[in-house]
Formats: C-alpha cells, sequence, structure tokens
C-alpha cells in the first residue's frame, strides 16, 4: 500500500525574455494503490507539469511532495527505491522509445538498474513481460520503427510495469494513437492495474475516458484545480463553470444533430 | 505506420537483427561511402607496408638518373638528385595518414566530450562551456600551429598531430552541442531519466548511439582539414624535413624549379592529397545521405520516371507526370 | 534585446579571452630574441620603444603580472603594438596597415565571386536535381579538397611561366608607384587575376555543394508544392521561395569564411608573394620577429570575432524565426 502525496504544490518557469510562467498554483492530489485519479484539462493547464514533479523530472517551486507520510528522496539510494516505485508512461508512442536500440533493451534495462529478478532469469522475465502487454514475443530483437503505435504505447506501458511499481503516472497515453485502438490500450492498462494494485494517475483532456476508467476526476484549468471529486460525480453534477465547459464541448451526436445543421443540409442540397 | 509528429532528422535504422554495433555503421552502407572507405583503405595499407614495398630508400641520391622523366626503372622520375619518387610517395603515405587520423581522433574525442556534456548540462555551465569553444573557434588555426610549430626544433609525430587537434576540435563540439541540446528533451532520454539510468549510461548508451552520424561526419571533416593543414606545414617548411610526406616533395619540387617542366615530380603528390580529400568527402557524403534521405533519392525519383520512358517537367521541384 | 545583451557579452568574453592569449603566447615561447635585438642595436631604437617592447613582451620585467597586464592593455588601447624587428623597426601598426588592404581586396573581392557564383550555381543544380546538372558535384568535390598551394603552383606554371598571359608575382610592377591612376589600378588587376582565379577555383566547390544540399531539403517542403500549384513560374519559385530560404546557413557561413579570410590566405600570399597579411606573417615568423607576429595575429584574431558577430547579425536580421525568439 502506497500513498503518494502532492501538499500545496507550485511550480514557476523562468522563460527566456518573457518573464515568468505559473504552471501550477496551489495544487494538492493524494494517489494511493489500487485507485485512479484522472487529471483532465486542456493544453498547458499544468497537467504535464504535475507528471515532471511526480517523476522527479522537475522539482517544485514551492510545497512538498510526500511518499507514505515521508518527504521524496531526491538522491543516491532513496532516489533509487523511488524510481522503482514510480514509474511514468510516455504520450508520444513515437518518441518514447530509442530508435537505436532494440525492445530488448528497453524492457531490461528497469529489470536490470533496479534487480527485479536475478541476472539469469532476465530474458525470461522480458518475455513475459511483453505477454502481459498482450505482444507477440517474436517482438522482443525488433526495433521500435518497425513497431506501430500501438504496440510502441504497449512496449512503453510493459517498460513502466517492469520494475514491478506500487503508482503509475500514465501522461495521455492514447492522444497520439488512432482512436480505434485506444479503447484496447487503455483496457490494457485498466486490466493491468487491476492485477497489480496499482495506483493511476491517467492525465488526459478526454473526459468521456476519464470517467469510464477513474474512481476520481481532477480538473485543473491554467494551474488550479477548480474541480475535484468522484468520477461520476464531476461527469454528470459538475460544480465549476469551467467543468462545465469542458463537458460540454465533448461531441454528443444526438444532442448536436436533432433537427438542427445535418436535417437542413438535406433539405436544401447545393 | 505513419509517423506522427517526428521533426527531426534521426534516421530510421533498416536494419534488423541484434548486434547494435553492426547497425551503427548502416551509415556507411551507400556506394559512396564505400567507394571512399575503399581508397581510404588503400591507402591505409599503403601506410603500413610502404617503406617495405617501396622500390627505392627515398633518401637514396643517383647522380647518374637526375630529373628523370618516368621511365620503366623509376615508374616516377626522379628528382634534382636521383631520388625516386614514387618511393618518396610510398613512404609518405605513412606520416600523412598517421599524422591526420590521430589528429582527427584527438579532435573528436575532445569535441565529444566537451560538445555532448554543454548539451546536456544546460544552463550557465553550458553557457560558459560553449564560450570556451568559441574562443578556439575565433583564434585562426594556421597561423597558430605555425607559431607554435616554429618553436620546437623537431616536433615528432604526436605533437603536430597534437597541435593539429587543438585547433581543430571546436567545430564539432559546437555542432554536438547543438545536436545534444536538442536530443536531451526527446521523450526516450526522459524515460531513461525515469527508469533511473545513471548519468554516463544516459550520455553513453542512450544518446552517443543517437549522434553517431555527426560524430562521424565530425570526424571525417577534421581528418580531412588536418591532412591538408600538415602538407601545407610540410610545405612550407616549418615540419622538419626529415619526415617524408606528401607535403615535403613538394616543398624539394619547389625549391628545386620543378615547375612547370618536371611535371611527374609535383603532380603525383598533390593528386594524392587531393584523392585522399575526395575519398574523406565521398564517405561524409554518404553520412550526409543517410541522415538527411531526403539528399539520399534527390534526382532518383526524376532519373526513374525518365528510365520508364515518362517525360519530366524541367522545372525541377514538383516531378510532374506530362 | 535579452538576447543581444547575451550574445554581446558572449562576443565580448571572446575577445578578452583572445587578447589575454595574445598576452601570454609570448611570454611562453622559448628564446628572448627581442632582448638580443635590443643588446646589439642600442642605438638605434627609442628609449619609448623599448618600453612598450618590455610591457608587450615582459622583458626583464620585474613589475608583477598583473601591472604588466593592465599596462598591454592600455598600449593595445592607444594602438601600439609596439615596433617590428625585421622591418627597419617600423612600428607593427603601420606593417600591418600597409599590408592589410592588399589581403583584404584581393581575397575579399575573390571570396565574394565564389559565393555569389557558387551559391548560383547550386540553386541551379539544387532545382534541376536528377538531371545531367548533377554531374557537377563529384567536379566540385575535387576542386574542393585539392590542396590550395598545389593548385596554385600548377595555374603558375600554366598561365604564367607557360603561356606568358599573367604575371606570377607580387601585386604590382615594380616600375610603378602606388597612386590612384587608371594605369596603376589595371596594374593591380592584371597582377591579381591569378591568385583571385585560384581562390575562386578552390573555394567554388564548397559553394555550391552547399547550396545545393540545402536546396534539395528545401524543395521538399510543402510549400514549395503549394508556390508552385499556385501558378507562380518555376524561376519566381526558385528564387524567391526556394532560394530565399536555402541561402540562409549560406550566409552565415559566409561571414565567417570573410573572417578567415584575414588568417587562411598564408598560403596563396606565399605563393604568389602578394603582400598581404599572411606574407608578413610568414616571413615575421622566420625571422622571429615576436612584435610583429603578435600583432598580426591579435589583428587575424579580431577579425574572425567581427566576421562571426556579423554573420550572427545577418542571420538575425535575415531569419524572421530568429527575431521572434528574441522579441
Amino acid at each position: 500500500m502506497s500513498v503518494l502525496e502532492l501538499a500545496n504544490v507550485t511550480k514557476r518557469y523562468r522563460v527566456r525574455g518573457a518573464g515568468e510562467l505559473l504552471a501550477l498554483d496551489d495544487v494538492s492530489l493524494t494517489l494511493s494503490s489500487g485507485r485512479t485519479i484522472a487529471l483532465v484539462g486542456q493544453s498547458g493547464s499544468g497537467k504535464s507539469t504535475i507528471a515532471k514533479i511526480v517523476t522527479q523530472l522537475e522539482t517544485p517551486t514551492s510545497g512538498s511532495v510526500l511518499l507514505d507520510g515521508e518527504p521524496i528522496p531526491r538522491r543516491g539510494a532513496g532516489l533509487r527505491a523511488y524510481r522503482q516505485r514510480v514509474r511514468m508512461v510516455f504520450q508520444d508512442p513515437y518518441a518514447s522509445l530509442n530508435p537505436y536500440h532494440s525492445i530488448r533493451h528497453h524492457l531490461e534495462r528497469p529489470l536490470l538498474l533496479h534487480r527485479v529478478v536475478p541476472r539469469a532469469e532476465v530474458d525470461e522475465e522480458v518475455l513475459r513481460l511483453l505477454d502481459r502487454v498482450r505482444l507477440s514475443r517474436d517482438l522482443v530483437d525488433r526495433h521500435p520503427h518497425e513497431l506501430s503505435g500501438g504496440q510502441r504505447q504497449r512496449i512503453a506501458i510493459a517498460r513502466a510495469l517492469a520494475s514491478r511499481p506500487a503508482l503509475l503516472v500514465a501522461d495521455e497515453p492514447v492522444s497520439m494513437l488512432d482512436v480505434s485502438i485506444r479503447l484496447g490500450v487503455l483496457s490494457l492498462l485498466a486490466d493491468l492495474q487491476r492485477e497489480s494494485g496499482l495506483g493511476v494517475l491517467y492525465i488526459t483532456h478526454d473526459l468521456a475516458t476519464a470517467r469510464h476508467f477513474s474512481d476520481e476526476i481532477m480538473v485543473l484549468n491554467r494551474g488550479v484545480v477548480v474541480e475535484h471529486g468522484p468520477a461520476d460525480d464531476v461527469i454528470l453534477r459538475p460544480q465549476h463553470e469551467y467543468t462545465r465547459r469542458l463537458r460540454d464541448a465533448s461531441p454528443d451526436p444526438d444532442a448536436r444533430f436533432a433537427g438542427r445543421g445535418l436535417a437542413r443540409a438535406e433539405r436544401s442540397p447545393r | 505506420m505513419t509517423a506522427t509528429g517526428i521533426t527531426d532528422a534521426t534516421p530510421a535504422l533498416a536494419v534488423r537483427g541484434r548486434a547494435s554495433f553492426r547497425e551503427g555503421f548502416a551509415m556507411f552502407r551507400n556506394a559512396k561511402s564505400i567507394t571512399g572507405l575503399v581508397i581510404i583503405g588503400v591507402f591505409a595499407v599503403l601506410a603500413v607496408v610502404g617503406p617495405w614495398i617501396a622500390p627505392y630508400d627515398p633518401d637514396a641520391t643517383d647522380l647518374d638518373h637526375r630529373n628523370e622523366a618516368p621511365t620503366l626503372a623509376h615508374l616516377l622520375g626522379t628528382t634534382h638528385m636521383g631520388q625516386d619518387v614514387l618511393s618518396q610517395i610510398i613512404v609518405g603515405t605513412r606520416g600523412v595518414m598517421v599524422v591526420g587520423f590521430l589528429a582527427g581522433v584527438i579532435a573528436t574525442l575532445i569535441a565529444v566530450i566537451i560538445g555532448v556534456t554543454a548539451g546536456y548540462v544546460g544552463g550557465g555551465r553550458s553557457e560558459a562551456l560553449s564560450a570556451f569553444t568559441n574562443v578556439f573557434l575565433v583564434v585562426p588555426g594556421l597561423p597558430l600551429i605555425i607559431i607554435v610549430a616554429s618553436q620546437f626544433d623537431d616536433p615528432n609525430i604526436l605533437l603536430i598531430s597534437a597541435v593539429l587537434a587543438i585547433t581543430g576540435w571546436a567545430w564539432g563540439a559546437r555542432v554536438l552541442r547543438a545536436q545534444t541540446m536538442s536530443l536531451r528533451n526527446r521523450d526516450f532520454i526522459q524515460a531513461a531519466r525515469v527508469n533511473g539510468e545513471p548519468l554516463w549510461r544516459i550520455i553513453a548508451v542512450e544518446m552517443l548511439p543517437n549522434l553517431m552520424a555527426v560524430i562521424a561526419s565530425s570526424f571525417v571533416g577534421t581528418v580531412t582539414a588536418a591532412i591538408l593543414a600538415q602538407t601545407t606545414l610540410a610545405f612550407v617548411g616549418v615540419t622538419p624535413i626529415s619526415d617524408w610526406n606528401w607535403g615535403t616533395i613538394l616543398f624539394w619540387a619547389q625549391s628545386n624549379n620543378a615547375f612547370p617542366d618536371k611535371w611527374w615530380w609535383y603532380l603525383p603528390a598533390g593528386l594524392c592529397i587531393a584523392l585522399v580529400g575526395m575519398a574523406l568527402s565521398l564517405i561524409n557524403f554518404g553520412i550526409d545521405e543517410y541522415v538527411n534521405p531526403r539528399l539520399r533519392s534527390a534526382g532518383d525519383r526524376v532519373r526513374a520516371l525518365r528510365r520508364k520512358g515518362i517525360r519530366v517537367s524541367a522545372e525541377g521541384a514538383t516531378i510532374v507526370r506530362r | 534585446m535579452r538576447l543581444f545583451l547575451r550574445r554581446a557579452a558572449f562576443y565580448l568574453f571572446t575577445a578578452w579571452a583572445a587578447i589575454t592569449i595574445n598576452f601570454f603566447l609570448p611570454r611562453m615561447m622559448k628564446g628572448d630574441p627581442i632582448t638580443a635585438y635590443l643588446a646589439r642595436n642600442q642605438g638605434k631604437v627609442s628609449p619609448d620603444a623599448i618600453q612598450s617592447l618590455q610591457i608587450l613582451f615582459g622583458l626583464d620585467n620585474p613589475k608583477p603580472i598583473w601591472q604588466q597586464y593592465v599596462e598591454y592593455w592600455g598600449l593595445l588601447l592607444r594602438g601600439d603594438l609596439g615596433i617590428s624587428l625585421s622591418k627597419g623597426l617600423a612600428p607593427v601598426s603601420q606593417v600591418i596597415a600597409d599590408a592589410l588592404p592588399w589581403t583584404l581586396g584581393l581575397v575579399g573581392v575573390a571570396t565574394v565571386i565564389s559565393f555569389f557564383l557558387g551559391t548560383g550555381i547550386g540553386t541551379l543544380i539544387g532545382w534541376r536535381r536528377g538531371s545531367r546538372a548533377d554531374a557537377v558535384v563529384p567536379v566540385a568535390t575535387f576542386f574542393s579538397t585539392i590542396p590550395y598551394f598545389w593548385i596554385g603552383l600548377i595555374i603558375i606554371a600554366l598561365f604564367s611561366t607557360t603561356l606568358k598571359w599573367f604575371p606570377a608575382s607580387h601585386a604590382f610592377s615594380r616600375e610603378l608607384t602606388p597612386a590612384l591612376s587608371w594605369p596603376f589600378v589595371g596594374d593591380v588587376v592584371y597582377h591579381a587575376v591569378l591568385p583571385a582565379f585560384t581562390i575562386v577555383l578552390t573555394s567554388l566547390g564548397g559553394w555550391i555543394l552547399g547550396m545545393r544540399n540545402m536546396m534539395i531539403t528545401v524543395l521538399d517542403e510543402d510549400y514549395i508544392t503549394v508556390a508552385q500549384a499556385k501558378g507562380l513560374s518555376p524561376r519566381r519559385v526558385m528564387v524567391g521561395y526556394a532560394a530565399r530560404n536555402a541561402v540562409l546557413p549560406q550566409l552565415s557561413s559566409f561571414a565567417l569564411s570573410l573572417g578567415f579570410i584575414v588568417g587562411g590566405t598564408l598560403i596563396m600570399e606565399m605563393i604568389f608573394s602578394y603582400p598581404g597579411l599572411g606574407l608578413r606573417l610568414f616571413e615575421a615568423t622566420l625571422a622571429k620577429d615576436y612584435p610583429l607576429m603578435q600583432g598580426m595575429f591579435l589583428v587575424i584574431t579580431l577579425s574572425v570575432l567581427v566576421a562571426n558577430i556579423l554573420a550572427d547579425v545577418a542571420h538575425a536580421i535575415l531569419d524572421p524565426r530568429t527575431r521572434q525568439e528574441a522579441a
């Protein structure tokens, strides 16, 4: 059972020639094993910044990050242990794998770095990881450019799970995939989460999948949390104006074309 | 599979299989590179076996056969002292190749260490390294080499190579810094950090292979410059004239009025330098085409269509079927 | 504005570093011919000159190194680079000033010709890729790797000694006195033809290849296709759209090459006995004339620096993207 907590985190970036950018303003969230929190917001809302802070790719300007009640270690063996427990799936399947190395390399590295299994079992564990993400074992010696976007993203998920983490950050894991395969990848994530009891921070701009796959939803607008609650409550009974606008912006075919638009076009062909 | 969102020129390695070592050399697999490599290979072999296969001792004088045009006994004729020009060329290969490649290796090593570090660390330290690199870019190479070399009475090969390297590493470092900076923000590097990879592994294992094309190109360029600089130094008389290299041959030719009549004396040396330079440029072209696939196929489509009998619009840019 | 300040600071640092290297260079070199020279020629050198030399080279100088350094800067800012030991005790600044116009004139003009010619040819070749124009590429490559001194000597042998079309050395005939008259200018041009031709021949290849590669890369961009689809004439697309974008990196290279004019023409001037900076530097090295060597080295380094700055400025002006970043 692991609990990651962001308490009053603020992040400011200094931009060359344009002063400062306030990416996050007093954001607090709690991520625990077994639960999925969705982080929803448009581009520039600060979602990726939270991902970077959780994975220690950035440090907060103020506020604290706690794991199981303790400030997270930022160096040495403590940092190494943190990285084993908190992992990330990146957004762009075409950029998150090193074009030079084989799939085997990508999956081996976390196994070796965190000594997940004895040296002799590493090869077998790599193949087992491929099984878990429902990919053929043949792919192990291929290179990223030989795989499709969906396959690459599954590799990215396998890589994240290799170290047997407690918490997973999924930064818009399906935004860059074809719509037809998104559900497959998200379902895989959901299954894996259930199997391993992971805590997942699911970052997305898509309200529909947020509702479908998570227990809680947090809505972020320009670095500020505007709404936070159980998934169904946030979607069906949004409190904040911004949340309502987000929800209304999602296209709903039944509502949009009833008696309007399409019907009118049928009546007056050009 | 479509490559959405790729904005850089990191090439897709079209080779399957496990040996990453082999893959790293895919850039040498096109016709241009291979031609260049073969030519360099020939000279490299000459550099090694030269002194053994040369028909005469390059220093040996033969006062009975002075200033002779090429004959069967002396395939490239003789000098004003009856020395065999062909032997001088063959023996001189070693001096040129060794210094060239040694200087190239040292310079590229420095360029990689400084350039990649500067690119990765970012911020103030990177700017400082960049300023340091800039100083070496600005200081003029040839005058500095001449001044430094003239300080020593008998500079050995290592010293000459070192001096050439010190004046030549800056350009590569600058390019590498820019490439590394763009590479550093790529997701797969971030993923390596999240993995917990130590810094040295991120640079050596994750970044360097993606920088291979730039490093190779920089190395080839440095070797070319070093060879040209070294032969120039020898020609000018700054480096000791007791070591044979192609520049020394030209030094003697010039001092003894070989121009214009005794073509056998001065033409071969210059042609050899040009040939080696050309081979190195070909290798560089090959690397360029590998990195920038557009150069590779430039004109291929047009030629292919023409072969099929389709007349192609002469106006260049867009291939239009007429 | 901030970008500009940072670049300015960058260049100031480089300039300072180059000057400081120049300060230490003679102090690290072995041998002290200056003291020997001064000892031999005590009556002929004025006390002021001796003092300048001391400051510049640290001879017999009991003052602490910091003080020497400060005095060195003082001398430089006054334009006093010492006196030349091998050129009849003339001030170094004068020797340099005499030689500079020859170098800048000849090599500057040759480089400009080479740049425009090469860029033009490269544009055409890039535009007509796949046609017979591609044959120029290996030729250009070959010429760009020929050692300069070799081709220079051959050209002299051919055009001067054998055909006797052009003079083989010097900037002007010995009989004429330098004056701004037509006969003199004509004579200068006459003497400049062979050296300039050699420079153009060896540097043309580089410009052609660079522009061709950039053209090919640019021609694959979608905006070129749009321009053609709009119905613009091929010439207009080639010049106004393709070349305009492809030429940007070329211009940076051009500005940088201007800097190397001053330092890189040593060989040409040696072969053609052209009285420019390169030849003077070489003579100074042979004669161990340290004051002259040091002065020239400084001048060369600073010109490269200035050229670098010009390249940056040109790039910023011509590339709207950099303007935006700086804004």
